[in-house]
């Protein structure tokens, strides 16, 4: 019953080749523990929480409501690909320098939402910033530091204002 | 450099920005089996039989064992009070005969993977004699009702009656005018959005049970684990990953983390139990659900002078350890009259055992209530005696401090007053008022609404010695050591879930050793490196924890003295700590680095004064023996109903807050509109619901609807200070105020702007169709 | 939360997957976006035995083509695809309805063709395709057919597609420059808890909401049809249905909820 497929998968850019999983399996599970790429987090599997935003082809998706089996030939970006070389990027920076985490569980899901909608849309005014940051559920901070951080973020990829601190 | 005060960046950011925490379920071991559990499918009822033979022969499935396998200790919280106060109740581990909630663990499975797991819990067979669940207070209460715990008589597991004023019947037969209100709270999921979990090896070389777990208060587990699994405490270990959130949820031991301790102790195989959304939703540890029915009496002039309450909380099926199912009522009914000077009391509080899943402490414990209990009888009174509703608050608040209220309390000095006169002006200043007139002249309904309130911070054993529990929680410990570069590592007996502790406690020490935050590592969550500790939970950290930090601080900073006036060939008095030196105070000199200190400490102890020892190691505690110090604030709520959906639309929040000296302002605030969104969850959108059979109808997050940034508005905040005498750094807590004060401002908001229709609401979660009814009935 | 076992077949093109699905039988679903179905798998109230995964046909069947007003878009043409094509005021309303399903996430992956195909009674693609007469391409062994959108949804979560069928295209056969839909539920991007749809040009009223199916309510087009007031036909539809209650809220509160959005939606879409 529990059939094992071989697949592939690019993520940050690198390709995972001869990767048995169950068809089953479903993506993040596998970038999880099969990848060891464990800064998307699980947070309900059944697509409302956002832990586990990725982007599939640039796109924020749930990794909970994909099999891994569906996410190949596709580009997928995780948190860990953010960061280059240890130094936070600017959406990083934002949300450290607005307190927009604190336990932390959700922000991997919230940065990746963020980057593929600004990427997207990088003119957003802050009311289109809050109706996508409202995708995903955060319970430690109210969700405004999170809309201040990601409106800074896409105000200083414009050019409005520097860069906080 | 003065750390305290200042809104450093949080050291957690980096690995938690960039996916490199690691929480519970990052941890991957070798050999590592995956456990979930079989749960009862009926709310009450007799187990007749277990059969997991089906189980043992799906693919992947290697163990799956029920109570009577695994004989473990069951889990007792107990509360030192009479058998008329107080029934102890044994939860068991696993259910042995008897279930009383959909949800109870009955048997735990391990398997390969996660997924085969779950093959296997299905695939047991379970059979049941199932009786008529018992399901809220008045199926509880019925005479002759069916009894959850049979030692509990009428269902009641706590029953208290307190303070009982001299003649305060006579103050109501008397009074002017007497007000009652009746409220009802919903039951509520504290939800951190990592669930729960554990990660169980034995390491046999150390001989030493690992138990890896997401919780609040690691040595409380670990003490229930020994005491379940009949290990000493040495043999156990807790360790304390990175916490996706707790808010008192995980500040009780659960029992799916000792089963998978067990599981482990017997296979010798690392086991990783990870809570799943819909067990965290209907199996874990629940809270909130209440029932307050208050009259109070009052003079003509709005001044109340009596205060008579009877609160039922609904505690679920067992006592939560420690606490006991005594967590609630006992707070409510310590804490009922909060900022006001009421010169008569009486309260009864109960707490009464249903077939539902077990109440924890959750974020504010019976605060969010009493406060909204209250400041609806402060509401209702200036109605009925034509008073401005703030104007009646300032004539009843205490002003003079230390004051010893009629409920025993002594409360340390807040600036109660100020922060609502603040609040108001601030709603006047921006024009609400108007704005209130002008909509309600269109036939709109807009409403202004306060809160004002305190919260006990800093609960020392003085504080939980008065509620008689068995475990006394209240000091704390913590341990500095310098090493050889100059550095220190903090230990602590708290443990963060989110309140940023590393950049908090580093900042308390940095200031009294005059090191670089970047200089100082905490350790926390880790019972092998610190004797004892109670962890974090009712805004202790900074107060208690932080308390111990600065002694220690102290301690290792006067060591620091006596050894650098020693090597400079001085006296202490003469010496004094700059920037990781240590240095005369006239300037003359070399300036002696800490490094400089640690090598003469650890790899030249020739050089030390002869009544040194070698090392450079400090450890203090920390307690409060008195009752606590109050944190206070005021919050502002303006909401405007629409009439055709009766969806509730924030127009504006402001809270006034006062904790103290803040240690971090950004992460004051950060807890305060944290803790606001909580309270507007629990006032407008979540609730805990099941069916007539017990079976829980919020599953998933469809039906327990946490609300988004969509729902919470942006809130401003502004800090008064009034320092705590008696904590070090002048710091009271500040982790519960925000939801403690919400529901109270959101439903005075809601009734103000109904007051046209003369309905008045007293219970939460306040749905948009009772809102839409009462503006549909009245149009 | 993990789904049940099953096989995973991915489909290389439609009639292929077609003969597959009829091959594997009524224990065998299609996979599109799989924002509904997966959810249901981890939770285990679904468990299909195989699944065909159309992912693969993407490049066939995820278009929008808009030409001399009528609307064509391929079954697996994801929401937030509308929501960002650069449809003409003919059409405009099925780009702003968009945004009332789920969130962004859920929207780069939920397709038009699922959405019918799952057949949930509040779902956007239901209403507008009842709202605007859209013909339903579905293909199956015997070839294609088209279910007009009205005849597609009988009942609960039950549609009148044979369990091989495939959805590939969906036809909006006319213009709807004045037509809207709204919404209601306590937590925007939740499934609503009644949504109203109107199309002035055609006289169509449609529900959700109130019905197990997108509900047509004859008695409020017939108050359109002969120039009444917008409260007057929101009034004709609250007093015409049953509506269910649960947990959101009660008959009652679901005919004011009628009341409120269908006169929402006839403005919206007369300013249009």
């Amino acid at each position: 019953m529990t059939e094992k497929l071989l697949i592939s998968l690019t993520v940050n850019g690198e390709q995972h080749d001869d990767l048995v999983v169950e068809s089953r399996h479903t993506l993040v599970d596998v970038l999880r523990h099969r990848l060891g790429l464990t800064g998307t987090h699980v947070g309900c599997e059944h697509g409302i929480c956002g832990a586990c935003t990725i982007l599939l082809d640039g796109a924020p998706a749930r990794a909970c409501l994909i099999f891994a089996a569906q996410a190949e030939g596709q580009d997928i970006r995780t948190v860990e690909s953010l960061a280059d070389g240890g130094e936070l990027n600017d959406l990083q920076r934002a949300f450290s320098a607005h307190h927009g985490l604190q336990c932390g569980f959700c922000t991997p899901g919230f940065l990746m939402l963020a980057e593929g909608f600004l990427a997207e849309r990088p003119e957003a005014t802050r009311e289109e910033i809050r109706e996508v940051v409202s995708a995903n559920l955060c319970r430690c901070t109210g969700y405004q530091t999170i809309v201040d951080a990601i409106e800074d973020c896409a105000r200083t990829r414009r050019g409005e204002v520097g860069e906080p601190r | 450099m003065t750390w305290v005060g200042r809104s450093a960046a949080r050291r957690e950011d980096p690995r938690l920005l960039t996916g490199n925490g690691t929480f519970v379920d990052d941890i991957h071991l070798p050999r590592m089996l995956h456990a979930q559990f079989v749960r009862s499918t009926i709310a009450n009822g007799t187990v007749t039989g277990v059969d997991l033979s089906g189980t043992l022969a799906v693919p992947g499935v290697v163990a799956a064992f029920t109570a009577a396998d695994l004989e473990m200790g069951d889990i007792t919280a107990v509360l030192e009070r009479p058998p008329s106060e107080f029934v102890p109740t044994a939860m068991p581990v696993l259910a042995r005969d008897r279930v009383r909630f959909v949800g109870e663990p009955i048997a735990i499975v391990l398997a390969e993977d996660p997924y085969s797991v779950e093959d296997g819990v299905e695939a047991a067979q379970v059979t049941y004699e199932a009786h008529p669940p018992v399901l809220g207070e008045e199926a509880a209460l019925a005479p002759g009702a069916p009894l959850v715990h049979a030692a509990a008589a009428a269902n009641t597991l706590v029953d208290v009656s307190m303070f009982a004023t001299e003649g305060i019947d006579d103050i109501f037969a008397a009074a002017h005018r007497v007000v009652r209100v009746r409220s009802r709270t919903g039951r509520q999921n504290a939800l951190p959005l990592e669930t729960r979990g554990a990660v169980a090896t034995w390491d046999a070389r150390e001989e030493q049970l690992l138990v890896r777990t997401c919780t609040q208060v690691p040595h409380q587990v670990r003490t229930v684990v020994a005491g379940c699994l009949g290990l000493g405490e040495r043999a156990v270990r807790v360790v304390v990953p990175d916490m996706g959130g707790g808010f008192g949820l995980k500040c009780v031991v659960g029992r799916e983390e000792i089963a998978a301790a067990a599981a482990a102790l017997r296979l010798r195989r690392p086991v990783k139990w990870i809570e799943d959304r819909r067990d965290a939703l209907t199996a874990s540890f629940l809270a909130r659900e209440q029932r307050y029915d208050v009259c109070a009496a009052f003079d003509e002039d709005g001044r109340i002078l009596a205060l008579d309450a009877d609160v039922v909380c609904d505690m679920g099926a067992y006592s939560c350890y420690p606490f006991t199912a005594g967590i609630e009522p006992l707070m409510a009914s310590a804490e009922l009259p909060g900022v006001y000077r009421v010169p008569a009391y009486r309260v009864r509080g109960r707490a009464i055992t249903t077939n539902k899943a077990p109440s924890a402490p959750y974020r504010g414990v019976s605060r969010p209530q009493i406060v909204m209990v209250m400041e609806r009888v402060f509401e209702r009174a200036a109605r009925e005696l034509d008073l401005d509703p703030v104007e009646i608050r300032r004539r009843n608040l205490i002003t003079e401090f230390p004051y010893t209220g009629i409920n025993d309390v002594t409360y340390d000095p807040g600036s109660y007053l100020e922060a609502l006169n603040l609040c108001e002006r601030m709603l006047r200043d921006e024009g609400w008022y108007e704005r209130k007139e002008q909509a309600a002249a269109e036939g709109r309904f807009l409403g202004i609404g306060y809160s004002c309130f305190n919260e006990r911070t800093g609960y020392g054993s003085g504080a939980f010695a008065k509620r008689k529990m068995a475990v006394v929680p209240g000091f704390d410990l913590a341990q500095i050591t310098m090493d050889l570069t100059g550095g220190v590592t903090v230990t602590t007996g708290t443990m963060s879930h989110g309140q940023s502790h590393e950049t908090t406690l580093a900042q308390i020490a940095a200031g009294r050793l005059g090191l670089d935050l970047a200089q100082i590592k905490i350790h926390q969550g880790d019972t092998d490196r610190i004797t004892y500790g109670f962890g974090t939970f009712a805004s202790r950290s900074a107060t208690i924890g932080g308390s111990a930090v600065a002694r220690a601080a102290t301690k290792l900073a006067d060591r620091l003295l006596h050894l650098g006036a020693h090597l400079l060939e001085t006296t202490p008095d003469d010496v004094e700590l700059h920037d990781g030196h240590v240095r005369r105070r006239d300037g003359g000199g070399r300036a002696l680095a800490y490094r400089e200190l640690a090598e003469v400490a650890y790899l030249k102890a020739n050089l030390l004064p002869k009544d040194a020892e070698p090392g450079l190691t400090a450890t203090a505690s920390f307690d409060v023996h008195g009752d606590g110090t109050f944190s206070n604030a005021a919050h502002g709520a303006v909401v405007e109903l629409h009439p055709g959906t009766g969806r509730v639309e924030f127009l504006r929040y402001v809270c006034v807050e006062d904790c103290g000296v803040a240690i971090n302002p950004q992460v004051v605030e950060g807890q305060c509109r944290g803790g606001i969104a909580q309270g507007i969850a629990g006032a407008l959108f979540e609730e805990v619901t099941y069916d007539e059979q017990g079976e829980p109808l919020c599953a998933s997050f469809i039906d327990y609807k946490v609300p988004t940034a969509n729902e919470i508005p942006d809130i401003e905040i502004h800090h008064l200070e009034t320092p705590c005498a008696f904590t070090e750094s002048g710091a009271k807590g500040a982790g519960e105020g925000g939801t403690i004060g919400a529901p109270a401002a959101v439903l005075n908001a809601v009734n103000d702007a109904l007051r046209p229709t003369g309905v008045e609401l007293e219970d939460t979660p306040i749905r948009p169709e009772t809102v839409q009814r009462a503006i549909g009935a009245y149009a | 939360m993990k789904p049940a076992p099953f096989t995973y077949h991915r489909a290389r093109d439609v009639a292929g997957a077609i003969a597959l699905l009829a091959e594997l039988g009524e224990d065998a679903k299609y996979l599109a976006g799989g924002q509904s179905l997966v959810a249901m798998m981890n939770f285990r109230l679904a468990r299909p035995a195989h699944l065909v995964d159309l992912g693969g046909l993407r490049g066939e069947l995820a278009y929008v083509r808009e030409d001399d007003g009528v609307l064509r878009l391929g079954a697996l043409t994801t929401h937030h695809q509308v929501e960002s094509a650069p449809l003409g005021p003919d059409f405009a309303v099925l780009r702003e309805a968009m945004s009332w399903i789920g969130h962004l996430p859920i929207r780069t992956r939920g397709t038009v063709g699922g959405s019918l195909a799952h057949g949930e009674a509040t779902a956007e693609w239901c209403l507008l395709a009842v709202l605007l007469g859209a013909e339903v391409v579905v293909q199956g062994v015997g070839g294609r057919r088209t279910v007009p959108a009205e005849e597609l949804f009988l009942g609960f979560f039950t549609t009148a597609l044979e369990p091989e069928e495939m959805i590939v295209e969906v036809v909006f056969p006319r213009p709807a420059p004045h037509a809207a839909l709204t919404e209601f539920a306590q937590r925007r991007g939740d499934f609503a808890t009644v949504a109203a749809a109107v199309d002035l040009d055609a006289g169509r009223v449609v529900l959700g909401g109130v019905a197990p199916v997108p509900l047509r309510v004859p008695e409020a087009e017939a108050v359109l049809a002969r120039g009444g007031t917008f409260a007057e036909c929101a009034e004709a539809a609250a007093a015409a249905i049953d509506p269910p209650a649960d947990g959101d809220g009660g008959a009652g509160y679901r005919r004011a909820l009628t009341r409120t959005l269908l006169v929402q939606a006839c403005e919206e879409a007369m300013r249009r």
